[in-house]
């Protein structure tokens, strides 16, 4: 067994893990964090993807030891603490951007990190982000609007 | 799918790693592991000792050194996306990682990565390919280099030991402004490619090629060096009808079959693709003089 | 009135709690000391075995326990899972043992389950666990296992033809002799899966004290999945719960009822402990149904202006090793083929064969995309043929909507006669063909030729039967507290039942939408339900709680009436609250009033007054309700490579009323992008030994946010008379006629060159193969 700090949504952890417990099974089993999910454990289908120190990857992928004193970021930190949905959330439910939600936590950590890294995409950067996310319910127009808009509420939230 | 057992080590040196990997039993170097967990995850390699090099400093991050440019083989493969030493001096990287894989791989996996991993369809062993590149290995006896020529031995199997630890590659820029391409078929964006073309190429003033560089993933078990499409192209205007050439030697390429595309249109994709390369290449090495 | 919620966009219930990772999935329920279980499966597509050793197992860290057959109760251990929908046409109905008894048919099939502390532990000791197999020849392909000579499928089946049967109306055979014109296509539709985004699980948990056997499991049907574990563990029905929770897309595959649930279902009895199956993604590959895999060989009669006089020709349909569902998809198909157009006579002789591999059950569009492909391949061809535009040759064969309701002359899957209800077929076309400025197309074909670019356009239309009974029902009960709880054996996987049910009782009832809260597939909440497939919830489930809501909306008013000394023609209902229209509006809460009705003791109720402010509905259609629409779609082949790019995709879809546009449009959407999976790139794939290729994500390829373009949706709306809502069901129409537009487009793009294909999916090489052949690379080509 291994010694792993990790935080998650700004708490820190501290737990005994097997070195072969993969970072998803920790945030699922370990800390209860059943918002990210496992699609594939194969790195395609992105339903687990996260954010490990600010970037995404792909939390079927990496065991937890490797996270040992990372920061993660998961879908249960996005909407504030008193449960507001953030402009990214609020645009995926305007726009139908999710059917049955299983792969929406992964969309919602690929397009947090895309409106960041690029404020103002296009429709083509949105999709091309999107590649390592697949859904089979919507046929992705609904994401794909939602970020766009979302994009836009969060320029002019900054002003 | 869950992994089977294993123990967990992270060294923090490259002299720790290779000690790890001469003296444990069945051991694998865990880079990026957007290649290796998956196998894992299917159960197909079953390590009982894993060793994380993500620790080691020397074998990180990318760097000039003389006239060579220098990649540690932890680097991930977003640093060399976004190094603006990689754009300047070998663009041809940066057009090759477009193709490989998504956003959340490229975050996580590593040049090094996916040089041992070897898959043939893979991208950036044929980048290094063109490039010449030589790949430095760290084992019990010390640093070795093998040049990627000779890197590829079989399918999916490198010159890097059972108990060797890859620790990165060195290669010297082609001309500033040379020409680059680097063109892939794959069914899906991000896919693993059917087959690839990176072409590197520096042109004097009448458009003349001067030198040249062509590689193919995905034909063989290993990227391959096209060294008769280059005799044809030294020292020969590159024209129409010279690509047209070059595409149809690039054609008899031997290429195998599998359940994903016969040997027959990867013959045929490396020739429309290889083409296709020359043309962007020539372009960007004719402009690069201006 | 309050907000008027049918046909309002009305954002989803379930949004908040799947944005924020508050979903309750199977995964996500943790029940205190929980034991997970793996199966160990069958590498082999035929064999027999005998003994199985898991002594090596037992001793594992973390094992608890490890069944095969013979360990299970009841009939379990010999029965086979009952035949769900039975047809006279079935010589033999093989349905697979909850552990493979002595034989097993395809790969993964399951012959032992290991249960452990992790899931981790279980895999571990699977390669412990020693089979003594005896390998048999597997059969792979569809086409040799129908041959009289071709190994056994099952070792106690002599032929491995299951089923065979004509659809058949009108004399074909007059219709063909002395036909001026007679064009045939051989097609093959390949093998291919649902794949939602969850993979199957079922968790199981026993009570004692109750007596009570909960099993919670990612299906689409767990009122159908509660009857047979009551047959074969041999328990009260009542003293079984099945739930399904949150799941993660179903499309059809979910609707089965799997050898897991009953196995999991019985590790609980035996165990005592709550036991969990995740089903991983590779499983999913191996065991999860797919479907068809499918040989059409037919062919068209016409008269010189493209009527057609009579289609006929042969299907061959792979069921796989067994027949979960009978027949159920050929059957469809079958019925499907003659679309919106007079077809005054058909024949298809239809044979239903075994191969050793998963079975195949209805995915989305059950069928009807390969009925659909095939008829509109001959109507393209026919076109083609005798130099008619393909959408006037369409027109000219279409069902006007005055003929409606239209006698087909067939019988449809529900045992009654086919028969359209409603629709517009031309107006539907031509409403898509203006949408997709199909007039505008020839300009932009040359402009593209001008730069050396090829693209085409195609097009596809469809009849589909919806809204399948025999129920769905809806519960509806006014609480105390106001609240007004609504349940129905309705189940979702992402299509939004929870909110379109909570739409239509609010307005029926004249409750706030928000004071809804909406139980789907709890075999607790309502004690009988069927499921969610074949697009029959909207139907079935909005009939229901529609009639439901009125009734309790005519207690509510009666009662307030009582209470508030007023007549009922003198109560309004506005947003949960029942308003005299008396002098100073007096008035009376939902909630206050459900006190009222639940009596008080000793008091007797006034003449005529009900107990409680509650009903259950059970909506029973007389028989399907027919759906259309037209998809135009606009490609671009890069004729060097063989790779497609769609352009642009247009819809016009006709289901009837809608209740949530929002959810239609997600539900059109998301269904062409199947349908473009099943065109270009879901190919599921076997080796002659009927091992499966193809069995991660990187093999079988889904279609990513860069494949499916947004469609531009236009709703034609027929409303039908069949039920009192006018609706249709709307899940599978965006899916059914794909195919045939995308490859109709492919090959329209490529007319310079005269290819023509009549495979799916159809992949680059494909296409490269035929330009190369017709001579289109004046560079050397390939053979």
């Amino acid at each position: 067994m291994s010694s792993v700090t990790i935080t998650v949504n700004g708490k820190e952890y501290r737990r005994e893990v097997e070195p072969r417990m993969t970072l998803a099974d920790f945030l699922r089993h370990e800390l209860g964090l059943t918002g990210t999910h496992l699609g594939c454990e194969h790195g395609v289908c992105g339903a687990c993807t996260v954010l490990i120190d600010g970037r995404t990857g792909r939390s079927c992928l990496t065991f937890a030891v490797q996270a040992d004193g990372c920061s993660i970021t998961t879908i249960e930190g996005l909407a504030s603490e008193d449960g507001t949905l953030n402009s990214l959330q609020q645009a995926m439910q305007e726009h139908h951007g999710l059917q049955c939600g299983f792969c929406t936590p992964g969309v919602l950590m690929t397009l947090t990190e895309l409106l960041s890294d690029v404020p103002s995409p296009s429709e083509e950067q949105v999709r091309e982000a999107l590649t390592g996310n697949l859904c089979r319910c919507t046929g992705y127009s609904g994401m794909v609007a939602a970020a766009l808009q979302a994009a836009k509420s969060m320029q002019s939230e900054r002003g | 799918m869950k992994p089977a057992p294993f123990e967990y080590h992270r060294p923090r040196t490259l002299d720790e790693a290779v000690e790890l990997m001469a003296t444990l039993d069945n051991p694998k170097v865990l880079s990026g592991g957007q290649s290796l967990v998956p196998m894992m995850n299917f159960r197909y390699v079953m390590p009982d000792h894993i060793v994380d090099i993500s620790g080691i400093a020397e074998i990180s991050g990318i760097s000039r050194q003389g006239d060579e440019i220098r990649i540690g083989a932890f680097t991930r493969q977003r640093e060399i996306e976004f190094s603006e030493l990689i754009r300047d001096a070998a663009p041809l990287f940066q057009a090759g990682l477009k193709h490989v894989g998504h956003r959340q791989t490229r975050n996580r996996g590593t040049i090094g990565g996916s040089l041992a991993h070897a898959d043939p369809s893979a991208e950036l062993p044929t980048v290094c390919l063109a490039h010449d590149a030589v790949i430095e290995i760290a084992g019990q006896a010390g640093r070795r280099e093998v040049p990627m020529r000779e890197f590829n031995l079989g399918f999916m199997t490198t010159a890097v030991g059972y108990d060797e630890v890859l620790a990165g590659i060195r290669f010297r820029p082609w001309r500033p402004g040379h020409g680059y391409s680097f063109q892939e078929f794959a069914r899906r964006h991000g896919d693993f490619a059917i087959v690839g073309a990176a072409v590197l190429l520096e042109v004097d003033a009448g458009g003349v090629v001067e030198r040249c560089a062509v590689a193919l993933c995905g034909t063989g078990v290993g990227p391959v060096r096209l060294d008769q499409v280059e005799a044809m192209l030294a020292g020969r205007r590159l024209d129409d009808s010279l690509i047209e050439a070059a595409g149809r030697a690039a054609g008899d390429v031997d290429a195998h079959e599998d359940f994903h595309a016969s040997a027959a249109y990867r013959q045929h994709l490396a020739q429309v693709l290889t083409m296709r390369a020359l043309r962007e290449a020539g372009a960007r090495a004719a402009s690069g003089r201006s | 009135m309050g907000a008027k919620q049918f046909g309002a966009r009305v954002e989803r219930f379930e949004d908040k709690r799947l944005l924020t990772g508050k979903g309750r999935f199977i995964d996500d329920i943790a029940l205190p000391g929980t034991l997970e279980a793996a199966f160990l499966r069958s590498p082999h597509g035929h064999a027999r075995f005998t003994r199985i050793d898991a002594s090596a197992a037992l001793g594992m860290p973390g094992v608890r326990a490890v069944f095969t057959a013979q360990d299970l109760p009841g009939v379990m251990a010999t029965q086979p899972i009952p035949l769900i929908v039975p047809n006279p046409a079935l010589k033999a109905s093989p349905t697979q043992h909850c552990l493979a008894v002595d034989e097993v048919c395809y790969v993964g099939q399951a012959v032992a389950v290991v249960i452990a502390d992790s899931r981790y532990q279980a895999e571990d000791a699977l390669s412990a666990i020693d089979v003594d197999y005896d390998p048999l020849p597997a059969v792979s392909d569809l086409a040799a296992a129908a041959s009289p000579d071709a190994p056994r499928v099952h070792v106690s089946l002599e032929s491995n033809v299951v089923a065979s049967f004509p659809m058949v109306s009108g004399d074909v055979d007059a219709a063909f002799a002395g036909a001026p014109h007679v064009f045939k296509e051989k097609i093959w539709q390949h093998r291919g899966g649902g794949m939602a985004m969850e993979t199957r699980g079922v968790l199981a948990d026993y009570d004692e004290r109750e007596d009570m056997l909960s099993v919670w499991t990612a299906s689409q049907t767990p009122h159908i999945g509660r009857r047979i574990l009551a047959d074969l563990l041999q328990r009260n029905p009542d003293q079984i719960r099945v739930k399904a929770p949150d799941v993660g897309g179903g499309f059809g595959p979910k609707a089965i009822f799997y050898p897991e649930e009953a196995v999991i279902a019985a590790c609980a009895l035996m165990m005592r402990r709550p036991v969990k199956w995740i089903e991983d993604r590779r499983e999913h590959f191996l065991c999860a149904t797919q479907e068809r895999d499918q040989h059409w060989d037919v062919e068209i009669a016409c008269d010189d202006d493209g009527r057609i006089l009579g289609v006929r020709g042969s299907l061959l349909h792979d069921t796989g090793a067994f027949v979960p569902w009978g027949i159920i998809m050929p059957y469809i198909a079958s019925t499907t083929m003659p679309g919106p157009y007079v077809l005054p006579a058909y024949r298809l002789d239809v044979t239903i064969v075994l191969t050793n591999k998963v079975a195949t059950t209805p995915v989305r569009g059950a069928g009807r995309p390969q009925a659909v492909f095939a008829m509109e391949r001959l109507m393209d061809r026919a076109a083609r043929e005798l130099g008619i535009d393909r959408a006037e040759i369409r027109r000219r064969n279409m069902i006007r909507p005055e003929q409606m309701p239209y006698a087909v002359g067939l019988v449809f899957r529900d045992g009654k006669p086919l028969v359209y209800d409603s629709g517009d077929y031309p107006k539907g076309q031509a409403v898509a063909l203006e949408k997709a400025d199909y007039e505008g197309f020839e300009a932009r074909r040359r402009e593209a030729a001008a730069q050396s670019r090829y693209i085409g356009i195609g097009i596809a239309n469809y009849v589909e039967g919806t809204g399948l009974g025999p129920y769905e029902g809806v519960s509806v009960r006014v609480l105390q507290d106001g609240k007004v709880m609504v349940a129905s054996g309705a189940t979702s996987q992402g299509q939004g039942t929870e909110t379109t049910l909570a739409q239509i009782v609010a307005e029926e009832l004249g409750c706030r939408i928000e004071d809804v809260v909406v139980t789907l597939g709890d075999t607790r909440a309502i004690p009988d339900g069927i499921g969610a497939f074949a697009s029959r919830l909207a139907v079935n489930a909005g009939n229901s709680a529609a009639t439901a809501g009125k009734v309790v909306r005519q207690q509510v008013v009666d009662l307030a009436a009582r209470v508030l000394g007023v007549a009922p023609e003198d109560i309004d209902i506005e947003d949960g609250r029942a308003i005299s229209r008396h002098g100073n509006r007096e008035s009376i809460t939902f909630g206050e009033l459900a006190r009222f009705s639940q009596g008080q003791p000793g008091f007797s109720f006034a003449p005529g007054q009900g107990v409680g402010l509650q009903h259950t509905a059970y909506f029973t259609p007389t028989q399907a309700t027919y759906c259309s629409g037209t998809h135009v779609c606009e490609v671009e082949v890069d004729i060097e490579t063989g790779g497609i790019k769609i352009l642009r995709y247009t819809v016009a879809h006709d289901s009837g009323r809608i209740i949530n546009p929002l959810i239609v449009d997600g539900q059109v959407q998301g269904g062409v992008s199947h349908g473009i999976g099943n065109a270009l790139l879901e190919w599921m794939k076997y080796d002659e030994s009927a091992q499966p290729v193809t069995t991660t994500f990187a093999d079988y390829l889904l279609p990513m946010a860069t494949d499916v373009p947004t469609c531009d949706i236009v709703h034609v709306e027929t409303p039908t008379p069949l039920n009192p809502l006018g609706v249709k069901g709307a899940g599978e129409g965006g899916t059914i006629p794909a195919a045939a537009a995308i490859i109709s487009a492919i090959e329209d793009a490529l007319s310079p060159f005269g290819v023509t294909f009549s495979e799916t999916p159809l992949t680059p090489d494909r296409i490269v193969e035929k330009l190369a052949k017709a001579g289109a690379y004046r560079w050397k080509g390939t053979a």
